[in-house]
C-alpha cells in the first residue's frame, strides 16, 4: 500500500517538475480577474482574490441547495401523499410524475429547463406576466423587491429582484428531480405506519389531529428521516451539475480557477474537501437526529 | 347503483376535497393538453427543413430527422454505422438475456465474454475486411451503453470485495474500506471525472498515457464500486447469523464460507436494489459530457451547435429524455417485478390465467 502511494506521489512530483506546474495554495491570495454573474451574501469583483471567488462559489452551491431542498421537500411530500389519495386522477398523475422524473438523467432535465427558459420564453419586451410585478422572459424571472417592482427600460428590465435563467433552470431541475425520490420516501413512510395505530389512537380518545401529531407522524418520521437526509445530500452533490449550464457554483468557479492557474491538483482537492465537509456534517447531524427520535 | 357508478364515485367524487381535486385537474388538463398536442403533433415540422421550422409555432422534429445518425453514432465513419448499430443491439440483447432468472448460472460468464469479443471486433474492426476505427471516433448510444456495461461489469466484483472488507474484523482492512466508500460517496461524480481527466495523467510515470475514454471509464468504475458495495453490504447484513455459524461448522475456510454459502444468498436478496443502483449509474454516465466525451447526451448537445438547428433545444432534450426514459424505465420495471415476493407472483399468474 505504502509502495503504491509512493509510486503515485513520485510520478506526480516528476510530472509537475517536467511541466513546470507550481504547487501549493499560494494562488488563493492572488487576484482572480474574472467576474461572477451571481452571488449571495458576499460582495465580489474581478479584483478580489481566488479565495473570495471560491467562497462565493461555496455560498452559491449552498444557496441553490438550500432553496432546492425546501422546494423538493414540499413538492415531494405533496406528490407522495397524492399517490395515496383515493382520487384516481390525482393518484395516477402523481405516479406518472414519479416514474417519469426518476427515470431521466438529471443532466438532461437541466438542459431541458435551460432550453425551455432561454428558447421557450419570449424576449423581455414581450415578457409574460402571470402576476402583477412578476415577469417571465428569456433573460430570467423578475420579482418585485423592497425597492419596487421591475419595469421595462429599453431592451431589458431594471429594478426588482432578478432570478437568472441559470439559477432558475438549476433550481427547477434539482427540485423536480429530487421531489420524485422524496415522494417515494414519504409514501413508504406513511404506509409503514399500520392501520391499527390509527384505530388504537382513536380508541384511547385522541382526535384525528392529536393522533397525527402524537402517534402517526413520529412513527412515520423514524422511517422517513434517514433516506430523506440522503436525498438532501444527493441534491447538494447534484448541484455540481451547475457547471454544465453555467451557474457559478463551487465546481464551476474551481474549474475556472484550475484553467487560469494551471494547478488542477489543488482545484480538485478544494472541490472534494468542501463536499466532504458538507457530506460529513450532514451525516453527523443525521446520526444525532436519529439517536434523538429512535425508540428509547 | 351499478358497480361502475360506485367506482366512479369513489375514485373521483368521494368527498368535497376529492371533487375539487378532480375538477381542478380536469380544468388543468383541458387547458394544457390541446396546446401540447398542437405543439408536438399538429403544428410540428417533421421534415428536416430548418426554414419551415423557424416559421412554425410547433415542435421541430425535423432536427431529429436530420441529425439522428450523428446522435446515435457520433463521429463513427458514416458507411460503417451498421457496426455500432449491431453492437448496441447485441449489448442490449445480452442485458435482456441476463435478466431471466433461469439463465442465472455459470454459463452467463462465457456468454458475456463471447458477446463482448464480438462487439470489440465490430467496433474496432481491422479484420474481416472491416476498416479499423480508433476509439476516439466512437460515440453516441454505443458509448453510453459501453460505459455503463463495463462500469458495472468491473465495479461489481470490486464492490463485493469492498463490502466484505467493510465487514472484516481486521481493523486496517475495515477502515480502508470505510474510508474509500465514504470518500467516494461524499464527493460528486464530477469531481472524480475531473480527477480522471486532469489528474490521472499526472499520477502516471512519464511516457505512459491512457486515452480519455479509458480514464473516464476508470472514474466511473471507482464511483460505481462504492455505491454497489453498500448495496452488497445490505444483502450481507440480511443473512442470519446461523448461516455464518453453519458455514463455519461444516469446516469451510473464509472464502469457502463466503463463496458457497453467504454470497449466493446475499446477492440474490440484493438484486432489486442492485438494479436500482445500475439504473442510477446508467443515468450518471451522461456526466461524461462535461469532460468532453461523445456519449448520447453529448452528441445531442453538439448537434444543437449547428446554426440552422440552434433553436431546437427543447425538442432535442425531449427526445433525449424519451431515449433515456425507455432504458431506465425498463430496468426499473424489471427491478420492481423482482421485488414482488414469489408467492404474489404465483398468485398473479393464477389470476392472469383465470381472467379471460
Amino acid at each position: 500500500m505504502v509502495a503504491i502511494a509512493w509510486f503515485f506521489i513520485h510520478n506526480t512530483a516528476v510530472n509537475l517538475e517536467a511541466r513546470r506546474i507550481a504547487s501549493g495554495f499560494g494562488f488563493l491570495s492572488r487576484e482572480a480577474g474574472f467576474e461572477i454573474g451571481e452571488k449571495f451574501f458576499l460582495s465580489y469583483s474581478a479584483a478580489d482574490s481566488y479565495l473570495r471567488a471560491l467562497a462565493v462559489g461555496v455560498l452559491n452551491t449552498l444557496g441553490v441547495a438550500l432553496v432546492g431542498i425546501v422546494l423538493a421537500t414540499f413538492l415531494g411530500t405533496a406528490v407522495g401523499l397524492a399517490r395515496l389519495s383515493p382520487n384516481f386522477l390525482l393518484r395516477s398523475l402523481s405516479a406518472a410524475y414519479v416514474e417519469f422524473f426518476r427515470n431521466v438523467p438529471l443532466l438532461v432535465q437541466l438542459f431541458f429547463w435551460y432550453a425551455l427558459i432561454t428558447e421557450g420564453l419570449p424576449h423581455p419586451r414581450e415578457a409574460l406576466s402571470p402576476l402583477p410585478g412578476v415577469f417571465l422572459s428569456n433573460r430570467g424571472i423578475l420579482l418585485p423587491s423592497l425597492e419596487g417592482a421591475p419595469r421595462l427600460e429599453g431592451f431589458n428590465f431594471v429594478g426588482g429582484t432578478a432570478i437568472t435563467p441559470e439559477f432558475a433552470a438549476l433550481l427547477a431541475g434539482l427540485s423536480v428531480y429530487t421531489a420524485a425520490f422524496i415522494a417515494e420516501i414519504v409514501r413508504a413512510g406513511v404506509l409503514s405506519v399500520e392501520r391499527g395505530q390509527w384505530e388504537a389512537a382513536q380508541g384511547v380518545g385522541l382526535t384525528r389531529r392529536e393522533a397525527l401529531r402524537h402517534v402517526i407522524v413520529p412513527q412515520a418520521l423514524r422511517v422517513v428521516v434517514p433516506p430523506l437526509a440522503s436525498q438532501y445530500l444527493n441534491l447538494t452533490k447534484n448541484s455540481s451539475l451547475a457547471v454544465a449550464i453555467g451557474y457559478p457554483d463551487l465546481v464551476s468557479i474551481a474549474n475556472t480557477t484550475m484553467n487560469q492557474t494551471g494547478q488542477p491538483i489543488e482545484g480538485v482537492a478544494i472541490i472534494m474537501g468542501v463536499y466532504l465537509t458538507i457530506s460529513l456534517s450532514i451525516s453527523a447531524f443525521m446520526n444525532w437526529y436519529n439517536a434523538r427520535i429512535s425508540l428509547r | 347503483m351499478s358497480a361502475r357508478m360506485k367506482w366512479l364515485r369513489e375514485s373521483f367524487f368521494s368527498g368535497w376535497l376529492s371533487t375539487a381535486a378532480t375538477l381542478l385537474i380536469l380544468f388543468l388538463l383541458w387547458k394544457s393538453i390541446p396546446p401540447f398536442i398542437d405543439w408536438a403533433f399538429l403544428d410540428a415540422v417533421w421534415r428536416p427543413d430548418a426554414k419551415a421550422c423557424r416559421a412554425t409555432e410547433g415542435a421541430c422534429w425535423g432536427f431529429i430527422a436530420d441529425k439522428h445518425r450523428f446522435i446515435l453514432f457520433g463521429t463513427y465513419p458514416y458507411e460503417e454505422h451498421w457496426r455500432p448499430a449491431v453492437s448496441s443491439a447485441l449489448l442490449v440483447a445480452l442485458w435482456v438475456f441476463s435478466g431471466f432468472r433461469r439463465f442465472w448460472n455459470w454459463r452467463l460468464i462465457p456468454t458475456w465474454l463471447a458477446g463482448l469479443l464480438v462487439i470489440a471486433v465490430l467496433m474496432w474492426g481491422g479484420v474481416l475486411g472491416m476498416p479499423y476505427v480508433e476509439n476516439e471516433r466512437w460515440g453516441g448510444l454505443i458509448l453510453t451503453l459501453l460505459l455503463s456495461t463495463f462500469g458495472v461489469a468491473i465495479a461489481f466484483p470490486l464492490s463485493i470485495l469492498l463490502a466484505l472488507a467493510r465487514r472484516s474484523s481486521m481493523p486496517v482492512i475495515h477502515w480502508l474500506a470505510v474510508g474509500y466508500i465514504e470518500l467516494i460517496r461524499g464527493v460528486p461524480l464530477i469531481s472524480l471525472l475531473f480527477m480522471a481527466s486532469v489528474l490521472l495523467p499526472l499520477f502516471l510515470p512519464e511516457g505512459v498515457t491512457i486515452d480519455k475514454l479509458l480514464r473516464a471509464q476508470i472514474a466511473m468504475i471507482l464511483f460505481a464500486a462504492a455505491y454497489l458495495a453498500e448495496v452488497v453490504r445490505g444483502g450481507l447484513q440480511a443473512i442470519d447469523r446461523e448461516q455464518y455459524d453453519a458455514a463455519q461448522a461444516i469446516g469451510l475456510g473464509y472464502w469457502g464460507q463466503m463463496g458457497f454459502i453467504i454470497l449466493p444468498q446475499a446477492l440474490r436478496i440484493a438484486v432489486p436494489p442492485l438494479v436500482n443502483t445500475i439504473v442510477a449509474f446508467f443515468k450518471d454516465t451522461s456526466l461524461v459530457l462535461i469532460i468532453g466525451l461523445f456519449d448520447l447526451l453529448s452528441t445531442i448537445k453538439v448537434s444543437l451547435n449547428e446554426p440552422a438547428w440552434s433553436g431546437s433545444g427543447v425538442e432535442a432534450y425531449v427526445f433525449a429524455s424519451l431515449l433515456y426514459f425507455a432504458f431506465c424505465f425498463a430496468m426499473s420495471a424489471y427491478s420492481k417485478r423482482l421485488e414482488r415476493p414469489a408467492l404474489e407472483r404465483a398468485a398473479a399468474k393464477v389470476v392472469d390465467v383465470a381472467a379471460p
